[in-house]
């Protein structure tokens, strides 16, 4: 008996040790060798000489990168804000004990199950200036009507906005759903005693107690702004010029187009480090959690 | 009873009761605007592809097509071209068939068992292996994009099948892993523990009796891993090599990448063909996807 539980427990270590391998090997072993190239000089092929920030230096300079690092911000703040209000207030709506739930629920959350290269083809369409939603209202007879940002350059990364909230806010919904179907019944109990109104018992009662449920619909939403690529290369294939670029799409172009490999290191480190200040609030949370 | 109630508390009922019926009224208006703004990219999108060019032109994106002409979707699939190759968006559909087969299954398989040895068999250090396994969750692809090119091409597999599949495995065992882990370490020790004493090992244990526990799981695992692998675009156009384009990458070729008139019905076809399976999955599965949903939302 003895004998074959340490044999087990040996199994279950060669089992994992594979797995452990993969981790070294595809994630970290990959991440110090970017973190190391992107102080090097390196071009179209790595180079191990050290050169100190020349990266960064060079990075900081390139207007394309402060394009693309804004845009990841305007993206990132305006979507994520959106998609959580407006994915909690269909979350309270749905919860009101309405009929047809589960087909509101259906059509709420279908964007979410394409690609995000679909669904910046079928925007791209629909917000195509002389084929779509402004050839619609025009042709509806308000000759001024102007809904152009896809090919205005201060305005396009405003559509990849538009896009990414009709792709993601089904998930707000259903992520803040299940926590409010979660509140113990006691509490709802307790605010009509007290003669609460609904929607106050919501706002100051509900929301806040489901702080850990918006903390990871924040997190799971900047972690996509940050990974972003796809959504762009289907809308505006970043442009126009690259007017609506992001750092996701910079490191692939400079590593895969314009072969500079140093580039693109620099700029995935900095993609790295803002994933990590965007995933802290989860972690703090998880520590919290466990003690 | 009700006749004794005096006027004035009467009409305060009703008055409330009136109230009441217009914020239900309100929030079915809310609800029905909402679903109806949600549908309309994919409602545009199938109006489209049923319009002759013609119509398309002469008309605006609300208008109904004439006829159901079926002439853009046989071109979309059979006929459409990227670059100098015009079989339509159909390769690319058995590709991501063939790329997607082997990863679900693959990955499936590598995160349960790794989550199970996890869960069940708590050796020194499992923990670490979880912890070092989730910063594979946050990742982006694209800060280790390069080197694992590198990696795969020194492994001989970059740009091929075995290469994408590879990679679908590597990333789906963070997510993988954990969901199967959660789910084992929920089950009650002593079962393990009588399975051991009628001498069921550590592969029996998974197999015969903690597996065929966990229909559910396996369900929620397919669904996210059908929908991800599917959607892939990033590592399909960077690892897969032109000959196992997945429908995505071939997709973006056609509609972006492509030369002289933009045929506008055919792209819009192309485009419903590639997100119809995972919205087929989603459809048929709903409550599971949106368990999976809730369990994976670590990954997103």
């Amino acid at each position: 008996m003895k004998a074959a539980l340490l044999k087990n427990a040996t199994i279950a270590r060669l089992v994992v040790l594979p797995t452990i391998v993969v981790i070294i090997v595809c994630f970290y072993a990959p991440i110090l060798w970017s973190a190391y190239i992107s102080f090097t000089p390196s071009g179209m092929f790595p180079n191990y000489h050290f050169a100190g920030l020349m990266q960064y230096d060079r990075l900081l300079a390139t207007d394309r990168w402060h394009v693309a690092f804004r845009n990841m911000l305007i993206f990132g703040v305006l979507f994520v804000s959106i998609a959580i209000s407006l994915g909690s207030l269909l979350a309270i709506l749905i919860d009101q004990n309405i009929k047809a739930e589960a087909v509101f629920r259906t059509i709420l959350l279908y964007p979410l199950s394409m690609s995000f290269i679909v669904t910046g083809l079928a925007w791209q369409w629909f917000l195509n200036p002389t084929m779509g939603l402004q050839h619609f209202v025009q042709d509806l007879g308000w000759a001024g009507f102007r809904f152009d940002w896809l090919v205005r350059r201060n305005l396009s990364i405003y559509t990849i906005v538009i896009a990414a909230v009709w792709h993601s806010s089904g998930l707000v919904m259903a992520i803040t759903l299940a926590g409010l179907r979660g509140i113990d019944p006691d509490i709802w109990r307790a605010t009509r005693v007290e003669g609460i109104p609904r929607w106050r018992a919501y706002l100051h009662i509900m929301l806040p107690m489901l702080r850990p449920v918006m903390v990871t619909n924040v997190v799971l939403l900047a972690i996509n702004v940050v990974k972003s690529y796809d959504l762009v290369v289907a809308m505006t294939q970043g442009g126009p010029g690259y007017s609506s670029d992001l750092p996701g799409k910079f490191v692939v172009d400079m590593a895969f187009q314009r072969g500079n490999i140093g580039q693109a290191s620099a700029a995935a480190m900095a993609m790295l480090a803002t994933v990590f200040i965007a995933v802290m609030p989860y972690l703090y949370l998880q520590m919290k959690r466990s003690g | 009873m009700a006749s004794e109630t005096s006027p004035p508390v009467r009409a305060v009922a009703a008055s409330r009761l009136r109230r009441a019926i217009a914020v239900r009224i309100a929030i079915y208006v809310a609800l029905t605007l909402a679903a109806a703004l949600f549908l309309v990219p994919l409602l545009i999108m199938v109006l489209t592809s049923f319009k002759t060019m013609d119509e398309i032109r002469s008309g605006t994106i609300f208008d109904l097509p004439h006829a159901l002409d079926w002439t853009a979707w046989l071109k979309a699939w059979s006929g459409a071209c990227t670059g100098l190759d015009c079989r339509g968006i159909s390769p690319g559909f058995w590709n991501s068939v063939h790329i997607l087969v082997p990863s679900v299954i693959l990955s499936i398989f590598c995160g349960s068992i790794t989550g199970y040895a996890l869960a069940v068999w708590r050796f020194r250090g499992a923990n670490a292996v979880l912890l070092a396994l989730m910063v594979g969750a946050f990742l982006p692809y694209q800060v280790i994009i390069y080197p694992l090119v590198k990696i795969l091409s020194f492994l001989g597999i970059y740009g091929s099948l075995a290469g994408i599949v590879t990679l679908h495995i590597v990333f789906g065992m963070p997510l993988m892993t954990m969901l199967f882990r959660n789910h084992f370490v929920s089950i009650p020790a002593d079962l393990i523990k009588a399975a051991r004493v009628d001498g069921a090992g550590f592969f029996r244990i998974f197999f015969s009796i903690l597996l065929p526990m966990s229909p559910n799981m396996l369900i929620v695992a397919v669904i996210l891993q059908v929908t991800g692998i599917w959607n892939d675009f990033l590592l399909g156009l960077i690892f897969a090599g032109q000959a196992n384009q997945p429908m995505t990458v071939q997709l973006n070729n056609i509609v972006v990448n492509a030369h002289g008139t933009v045929e506008y019905n055919v792209n819009m076809a192309a485009t419903i063909l590639t997100a119809l399976p995972p919205l087929l999955v989603y459809l048929i599965s709903g409550r599971y996807f949106v368990r999976g949903i809730a369990s994976g939302s670590v990954k997103g």
